[in-house]
């Protein structure tokens, strides 16, 4: 707990560079933060990967007494349906986060770049699915998605998954456009390029960064999301979480060891990829003149 | 060679009660350097992305040698603007952005390559092709910004304050090099500024902007010698101003009466002008009075003393060796070269100043009174 505490103080309010400050004056603090963040984060998946080849685990033995691969074969067994539920979780990561891009950048633009009537009231809005109880918002949501036929499906639940990605995913770029200097799609114009070769080579470079840890942000809230897919997908759309939750419920802890391994691999596998990006964080094209 | 030509242009942004370009008639001459000269904020820049097609005019029109290009989007105008902070795309090395604009108009790799150090050297930038933007200086940046302007060879070039971002040594090498390219190429080129000194040394003819009107358009020696009115004669760094009387020979003023051959008006009430430089310290004699010494700067290579002329307060230039000649509180003996003296309107102040603030607070500021 102090481990954790300690950490909020590193990155917490001075956002501008908590590793430098730390660094010069404390480098005690700087690596009890780091162990702490690594405990926090990597700890709770050691006992998982036990439990998936675990055979028999009783207490007080601190590792299982015997092992087998018992839970590795039921996960890959076509009957327990995970690489279908593999499969529609991608799936709807995947329209839900080219949906986020689609609808969230140029949000994100307007609301970075220009000043209009009613700035602040949109802002509230869009970060409203983040305050107000997801549940709620969705069970309104259900009558109408079950009139259009929406219930059920695929698209269905991707549209619904749109409800808590899609914030993060505005308020990402609105963040990169508000450091985004757009005289500079200005110069590229007088420079000879159409307006679409422009938002190609001068604009998706300048943001790309920003748009890597939207998208990351999208695809997770995605790939991790249970009650909206449970409430709107009807059982029907068996995603990963479904089948973990299935699984944890039952008591069969090899499985759901097993199972959450396979849930943790694509982020950890986007994260890596994607971890140059995040580093980086916005360096979007803001003051760059001299 | 392309003249450019504006047609009673005018640009009322929206929500604001003032046209911030207002009705301005100018014809540039092909192939000369051209600036538009003007404090900040006089709608000086906003004219030039009209013409690079930027900007849409709320009236008005815009000609390429005789043709209307309004219609023309600006990447197929021939119009190419370099901005005052250069604006070079930071994630592309100094090749990547040299070559944008040939790039964009589908021309090969290899021709690309061969333009690009074409350019670089055009511009004195030894190939250092492989560096980023924010590897350079500014005033590196700032070559690299007018050789991308360049290579696509543009019929109109449009320099955004070329020279506001960089140091004083920088200025005149890059001064000089702008003015060697544009003779060399021989391109119709615009450059704002609100440097008077800058506009003279640089620029054929200067258009001259206040308040988004369009004041003169001269050559630089007309606007320093022959000011039109006391707020050219202010804005090009005029100092000394005498009222007093005109009656087409000589100028009575409180001070004294001088002879002045030179008028902007034939008589009536009228200011009398003269350059700091032209004003002669211990000379008696015809158009002689007699000040005080207030303060005096030494500064190297002139020195500049501040005299108190029964009121009035004006300032002479003298070689930097006669400031021990003179103590302040002396008495001088102090005359104005006749043919120096320039004689302007003091009427058309408050005609010029019309509806505008601008002018109201540039009388107010400076040391003499009018009657």
């Amino acid at each position: 707990m102090s481990l954790n505490a300690q950490f909020a103080f590193d990155v917490g309010p001075d956002h501008t560079s908590p590793v430098a400050t730390t660094k010069g004056r404390r480098p005690v603090l700087r690596w009890a933060a780091i162990v702490g963040l690594l405990a926090f984060l990597v700890a709770p998946m050691i006992p998982l990967i036990f439990w998936s080849f675990a055979f028999r685990w009783n207490y007080p033995d601190l590792l299982p007494s015997e092992y087998s691969l018992r839970a590795w074969k039921a996960v890959a067994s076509p009957t327990n349906n995970v690489l279908l539920a593999t499969w529609n979780s991608s799936v709807i990561a995947v329209v839900v986060t080219v949906l986020s891009i689609a609808i969230g950048v140029p949000a994100g633009r307007a609301l970075g770049l220009h000043k209009f009537r009613g700035k602040r009231l949109v802002e509230l809005l869009i970060v409203a699915p983040i305050i107000v109880p997801t549940l709620a918002v969705a069970l309104g949501m259900h009558t109408l998605f079950i009139r259009y036929g929406l219930s059920n499906s695929l698209l269905g639940v991707s549209v619904v998954h749109l409800i808590p990605a899609l914030p993060y995913m505005t308020l990402v770029m609105s963040g990169v456009f508000a450091n985004y200097d757009a005289a500079f799609e200005s110069q590229a114009r007088s420079l000879g390029a159409s307006p679409l070769k422009t938002q190609w080579y001068v604009t998706f470079p300048a943001i790309r960064p920003g748009l890597v840890v939207g998208a990351l942000f999208t695809f997770l809230i995605s790939w991790s999301e249970y009650v909206l897919t449970l409430l709107i997908g009807g059982g029907q759309v068996v995603t990963l979480p479904l089948l973990l939750f299935n699984f944890a419920r039952s008591g069969d802890n090899a499985i759901a060891g097993a199972l959450a391994v396979v849930f943790v691999v694509p982020g950890v596998l986007v994260l890596l990829l994607t971890s140059k990006h995040l580093s980086t964080g916005h360096a979007a094209m803001g003051g760059t003149g001299t | 060679m392309t003249k450019v030509t504006l047609s009673n242009l005018t640009k009322v942004f929206e929500g604001k009660a003032d046209p911030s370009v207002d009705q301005i008639d100018l014809e540039i001459e092909s192939g000369k350097l051209t600036a538009l000269l003007g404090p900040s904020g006089c709608g000086k820049t906003t004219t030039m992305r009209m013409i690079a097609g930027l900007l849409r005019p709320t009236s008005g029109d815009i000609q390429f040698d005789g043709k209307s290009i309004l219609h023309i989007a600006p990447e197929h105008r021939g119009a190419v603007m370099v901005f005052q902070n250069y604006l070079l795309f930071p994630f592309m090395n100094i090749r990547e952005n040299v070559g944008f604009g040939l790039k964009m108009r589908g021309v090969s790799k290899s021709e690309t390559q061969g333009r690009v150090r074409e350019m670089l050297d055009l511009v004195q930038l030894p190939d250092h092709d492989d560096r980023l933007p924010s590897q350079l200086s500014g005033g590196q940046q700032q070559r690299v910004a007018l050789a991308r302007a360049l290579i696509v060879q543009p019929s109109v070039l449009l320099l955004d304050e070329p020279l506001s971002n960089l140091d004083a040594h920088l200025r005149d090498e890059m001064r000089e090099l702008i003015r060697r390219v544009q003779t060399e190429l021989g391109i119709t080129t615009i450059f704002v500024t609100h440097d008077q000194e800058e506009a003279a040394v640089l620029a054929d003819r200067i258009a001259l902007i206040f308040r988004g009107k369009l004041q003169a358009y001269d050559s630089p020696e007309a606007y320093f010698e022959r000011p039109a009115n006391l707020e050219i004669a202010r804005f090009f760094g005029g100092v000394n101003f005498i009222p007093g009387h005109y009656d087409g020979e000589r100028i009575n003023t409180q001070v004294g009466s001088f002879a002045a051959p030179h008028a902007a008006i034939a008589n009536g009430d009228a200011v009398l002008t003269i350059r700091p430089e032209a004003v002669d310290l211990g000379v008696g004699g015809d158009n002689s009075v007699v000040g005080t010494i207030r303060s005096h700067v030494y500064a190297g290579r002139y020195a500049r003393f501040v005299i108190d002329l029964d009121g009035i307060v004006i300032e002479a230039s003298a070689d930097p060796w006669r400031v021990s000649e003179f103590a302040d509180g002396d008495k001088v003996s102090v005359r104005f070269d006749a043919s120096q003296i320039w004689v302007i309107g003091s009427s058309d102040l408050p005609r010029t100043s019309g509806a505008g603030t601008g002018s109201a607070e540039l009388s107010g500021a400076t040391s003499p009174q009018f009657p």
